[in-house]
């Protein structure tokens, strides 16, 4: 009998064009996400090699990455983010290609709005020029981000060469105790295994703990994929998967929805599949995480001391002075406690509505910290109003936080949003490096449970002592 | 694309690890192209908040700035699939990266750039790094013909690349342009596959 099939197998198999030789391949791509911050050049290549977009239908275009956030924002509320802007627009309109636009209902984070509107389908192959892209992952696509280059040549020619990866599988298991979420699953993941585990390999992420997780937990564990060093990550579809994805607009309806359901369900792992690598993590042990240092798996958890040097193995240690340097912080300091001047609920990442849902729980009825700027900028424009329906932009904006409109934002300094130098934010963002927020800014990645909690404390606290 | 066969010129030692992305360009400079890329490269290293030059880092110092490759530590261009990262190093004359690994979309980007990210183990990339830092003379040759890295001193490393990316490089091919060559192919994965999945193109007809 033939071998059994990783769910990241079959995939590949249904999309391969051409062999080249090799383990590498031409590789059809079902969906191609454009947003304005990495395709201006693409476009502008496109036009001088006298093509147009291969294939319209499976292309969609997103501004996220540029627009200010401002409640009323227009294309000039932020002037810098202008530029890039205005060329997506012209472009989309020159080749074609569908824009959610600024002020279309349906605007968000692309990683956001693939899901969301039912772009991503489970087996289907979803690029785009960004490189948390194997969000889209959580519902079962191979999904990973490209360079500009690539961008223009999906535009071009709907594939890409891909040299085969290697299989890994991350299995979940025992029980998430209270307090502990999606997002500390993968932090604790990359902080014990680090930001090259992944490199070369798709992640499946597996296992009890991940079959009990939401969608939107699961699209966050994918998001962060690309933090481990891999390009995609997946969970394999289940009901869950279909009840999520059923009447989306791009979703298949009626009889299409049932023939795709027929190829859906056949997309888990085979019993026998191989993996190159395999990581177990038992949840069980898992506290509230925080990052400490300027790498993403500089993390510990909220009741740990940040490691001492001589704890650490050698190539963490090296990069060790410089970060708690830069984070002024020392080696051996426990995190509780730490006063943080910004707290920002936003994202890729963590801005769905049950992000905002969990944080509204630490929120309610309490005041922001003096001194403390604390935001909420939803994920997509749907997640905002959706959030509005159930009240939570009062919940936020009664204890002091700005209630925006949905963008990329203080995540990595866009739309005119970022972290003054020296100053502290705990963020439910996907990345700490250096100058991430802000020349000088210092980022504490955390869920959006601590990031709310710590707003209201003014310091990073510990959620499992606070009622909610 | 252009063709990338040797490269003979400064190399500049940043020995540190895990040097993402959008350290090697802030994402604010890609926002307008009214910005130079170059002088923006490394801008939160380079520069204090008034936009002084530090004087500490490496590519300000006299001996590096007209650096042509860059001897760094692992996981460089980890992060953002930002490929203005290679733009930058580019417009300030960088053509080639030493470091005992890459972040992986950094490396694609590279390749199309004819920008040149070399793999070697970490103690020779340390070891070259720390002859470059305290050499008067950092020139290195790379050549990708024999895939050796040489020192001015004459000692030589030989490091392996794919060899499909190898000969990318070497000629200059244009990989989109390659693969338009077998247009034919993805015309009739796509009418094939309409038949088979016809819900990943229910766009086309809508």
């Amino acid at each position: 009998m033939a071998q059994g099939r990783t769910s990241f197998e079959k995939i590949w198999d249904a999309h391969v064009v051409s062999a080249l030789g090799g383990d590498r391949c031409l590789i059809h791509i079902d969906r191609h996400l454009v947003h304005e911050g990495t395709s201006r050049n693409a476009f502008d290549g496109l036009r001088a090699r006298g093509r147009r977009p291969k294939s319209l239908g499976l292309t969609v275009g997103v501004v996220d990455h540029d627009p200010s956030t401002l409640p009323g924002r227009t294309v000039d509320t932020y002037p810098l983010g202008r530029e890039r802007i205005i060329a997506m627009q012209a472009n989309c309109r020159e080749f074609g290609i569908e824009l959610v636009d600024l002020h279309d209902p349906r605007q968000g984070i692309v990683h956001v709005i693939g899901p969301e509107l039912g772009i991503t389908l489970p087996g289907c192959t979803l690029v785009c020029g960004d490189s948390h892209t194997a969000t889209s992952g959580g519902l079962g696509a191979w999904a990973w981000g490209i360079g500009t280059t690539e961008v223009e040549r999906v535009l071009a020619t709907q594939t890409l060469v891909q040299k085969k990866p290697r299989n890994m599988r991350v299995s979940f298991v025992g029980r998430m105790s209270p307090g502990i979420f999606a997002k500390d699953l993968v932090l604790y993941l990359i902080g014990q295994h680090g930001i090259a585990a992944g490199l070369g390999h798709v992640v499946e992420y597996a296992g009890p703990v991940i079959r009990g997780l939401p969608i939107e937990g699961r699209l966050t564990i994918c998001n962060m994929s690309i933090e481990l060093g891999a390009r995609a990550g997946l969970v394999t579809p289940d009901d869950l998967t279909f009840e999520y994805l059923a009447g989306r607009p791009f979703a298949p309806q009626g009889a299409m929805w049932d023939l795709a359901m027929a190829e859906w369900r056949a997309l888990p792992s085979d019993e026998d599949a191989r993996f190159d690598r395999e990581i177990e993590i038992d949840c069980t042990r898992i506290k509230p995480q925080i990052s400490w240092g300027t790498l993403p798996q500089d993390v510990i958890a909220i009741d740990e001391r940040i490691p001492l040097p001589e704890q650490q193995v050698p190539n963490r240690r090296e990069t060790m002075a410089g970060a708690l340097d830069y984070m002024g912080l020392e080696a051996g300091q426990r995190m509780e406690g730490v006063p943080i001047d910004y707290a920002f609920i936003g994202s890729c990442t963590n801005a769905r509505l049950s992000d905002l849902e969990i944080a509204a729980r630490f929120v309610k009825g309490r005041k922001v910290a003096e001194g403390v700027t604390a935001m909420v900028v939803p994920g997509s424009s749907q997640v905002k109003r959706a959030a509005e329906a159930i009240g939570l932009d009062a919940i936020f904006k009664e204890a002091g936080f700005e209630w925006r409109e949905s963008g990329c934002s203080m995540c990595q300094t866009l739309g005119g949003d970022s972290v003054p130098p020296g100053k502290r934010c705990i963020s439910t963002s996907n990345r700490n490096f250096d100058g991430r927020q802000g020349p000088r800014a210092r980022t504490h990645l955390a869920s959006p449970a601590m990031v709310a909690a710590a707003a209201v404390a003014g310091a990073i606290v510990d959620i499992r002592k606070i009622a909610h | 694309m252009e063709k990338f066969s040797t490269l003979t010129g400064v190399a500049a030692p940043l020995p540190r690890a895990g040097i993402d992305t959008g350290t090697i360009i802030q994402s604010v400079w890609l926002r307008s192209r009214s910005f130079d890329l170059g002088q923006k490269l490394f801008s939160d290293w380079r520069y204090d908040s008034e936009g002084r030059e530090n004087p500490d880092f490496v590519l300000n110092q006299p001996r590096f700035r007209s650096a042509k490759v860059l001897v760094a530590g692992a996981d460089f261009g980890c992060g953002s699939s930002r490929e203005g990262a290679v733009w930058a190093l580019q417009k300030f004359g960088i053509q080639c990266v030493i470091a005992p690994s890459f972040g992986e979309i950094f490396r694609d980007n590279a390749y199309q750039n004819a920008f040149l990210p070399v793999e070697l183990p970490r103690e020779q990339v340390e070891e070259i790094g720390e002859w470059a830092a305290r050499s008067n003379d950092s020139t290195l040759t790379v050549d990708l013909e024999s895939c050796t890295v040489r020192r001015s001193d004459g000692v030589e490393y030989r490091f392996t690349l794919p060899a499909e990316r190898r000969v990318s490089l070497l000629e200059g091919l244009d990989e989109t342009d390659t693969i338009l060559r077998s247009e034919a192919a993805i015309d009739a994965f796509e009418a094939a596959d309409r038949k088979a999945r016809p819900w990943i193109y229910l766009r086309e007809t809508a």
